[in-house]
């Protein structure tokens, strides 16, 4: 599940569908996966990079990001 | 001869920037934007207090002309008056109730050298609301179910078949979300005896609401096509902030419309999308809208490429337009003089 090619983000955390107009603002966390993924970068290098630079475990960080892509997806910010 | 007479003149409708604005100021705003200091501005007034007449910086000068029921003759003589003054090239109406004069007009106005850029009748009558549904059938374009129904108890029967909540429309503006007969009953009264008959029954669409600036070259070519999805509505409709979109289905549909119907000149879209997705075109209003400016901000001037379409230009359609970008429209106390009322009530001109 990617995030679609043509949606806008910063490092400040604002999120841009410019298909639909709408808008969003992430946390510090949300933004910087979101910069990965509009990367390319894969999920699971991206889960590597959080659980190395956080205190989180392995469960509580798949839950998180399961809830995570349901939020973008749900905003329609992932690619069908 | 004078810079002021080389000036390119167009004449506008629709200056009433009021909270639910006409479009006249913005379709100048844009052509200003696209012909700089060389055009000159007319405007053309209905009432006195449209806010336009007194914007001098927007229009050069205003004449009032007689309401749309006083008929095409009362109208051609007075533009007649208005040309012999002013020398006008392109006349841009921007109201639904007056086009069919000019329309009408369009033939006698090229003989006197006044072009413009206008739907035909066909075109016109076809998008009319009471027709939304077979012209929507007839182009296989998405468009809500509806009855048109003269009497209060053909209520019941458009109920059965479109469910609650529906919506009761005007003939010619206004529509009112009913969920139950009762309230579909009260608003049938109230808009018969605003709008007069026949009422559309409309099957109630949900969804987010987008409109489509279109400007078609009468040929089955989209000129311009650009999308905005309106951010703030206002409790009458309008849109009071808006934000154009990057959305290849909204441009098909545009193209679609253009290409079945050979639309000649400006138009807006008013679409539902839905919450899986589908377009459904909800009006089809037959001139530019009143947030038209922002397809000049965004790259691509509707009202100038209509300008130069009318003069015999040839203009290839615009591919780009810049996403993302955003109008507010804001209200401005402006103060002017009584003698400046006086004038436009007094004279029909100021």
């Amino acid at each position: 599940m990617n995030l679609r090619k043509n949606v806008a983000t910063s490092e400040s955390g604002f999120i841009f569908n410019p298909s639909t107009g709408d808008s969003f603002s992430a946390n510090p966390l949300a933004a910087e996966i979101l910069i990965q993924l509009k990367q390319g970068i894969s999920h699971s290098e991206i889960k590597k990079t959080i659980l190395n630079k956080y205190e989180v475990d392995f469960s509580q960080l798949e839950r998180d990001w399961d809830d995570f892509l349901l939020q973008l997806r749900d905003a329609n910010l992932l690619d069908t | 001869m004078s810079d002021e007479l080389k000036k390119l003149v167009v004449a506008v409708t629709g200056l009433n920037a009021i909270d639910s604005p006409g479009p006249g100021v913005a379709v100048i705003r844009a052509l200003r934007d696209g012909f700089s200091q060389n055009i000159r501005i007319i405007g053309l007034s209905y009432e006195t207090l449209e806010p336009g007449i007194y914007l001098h910086d927007i229009v050069d000068k205003t004449y009032q002309i007689p309401y749309p029921a006083a008929g095409a003759e009362a109208l051609i003589s007075r533009l007649k008056y208005i040309h012999e003054k002013e020398n006008i090239a392109v006349i841009i109406p921007n109201f639904d109730a007056e086009l069919y004069n000019f329309i009408k007009l369009a033939p006698t106005l090229r003989s006197i050298g006044i072009e413009t850029f206008l739907p035909s009748f066909e075109q016109f009558d076809a998008r009319d609301k009471i027709n939304l549904y077979h012209f929507g059938k007839k182009y296989d374009l998405l468009v809500p179910k509806d009855k048109i129904i003269y009497q209060v108890n053909e209520l019941h029967a458009c109920a059965e078949e479109l469910g609650y909540p529906l919506v009761v429309k005007g003939k010619f503006y206004d529509a009112i979300i009913a969920y139950t007969l009762e309230q579909a009953q009260k608003a049938f009264y109230k808009l018969s005896a605003k709008w007069g008959f026949p009422i559309i029954v409309q099957q109630f669409i949900t969804g987010t609401e987008i409109n489509i600036a279109v400007l078609g070259d009468g040929k089955g070519n989209a000129v311009s096509v650009v999308p905005m999805r309106k951010l703030y509505i206002t409790d009458k409709g309008k849109a009071w902030a808006g934000i154009t979109l990057e959305d290849d289905t909204l441009i098909e549909l545009a193209q679609t419309f253009v290409k079945s119907t050979h639309w000649k000149g400006g138009c807006e879209l008013e679409i539902m999308r839905t919450a899986d997705g589908k377009p459904f075109i909800m009006e089809v209003n037959p001139r530019f809208p009143a947030w038209i400016y922002l397809t000049a901000a965004a790259g691509q001037n509707q009202p100038a490429a209509l300008v130069k379409m009318a003069l015999g230009e040839n203009i290839e359609p615009y591919s780009e337009y810049e996403v993302g970008k955003i109008f507010i429209r804001y209200s401005w106390d402006h103060i002017t003089d009584v003698s400046e009322f006086q004038k436009i009530s007094a004279f029909g001109e100021l």
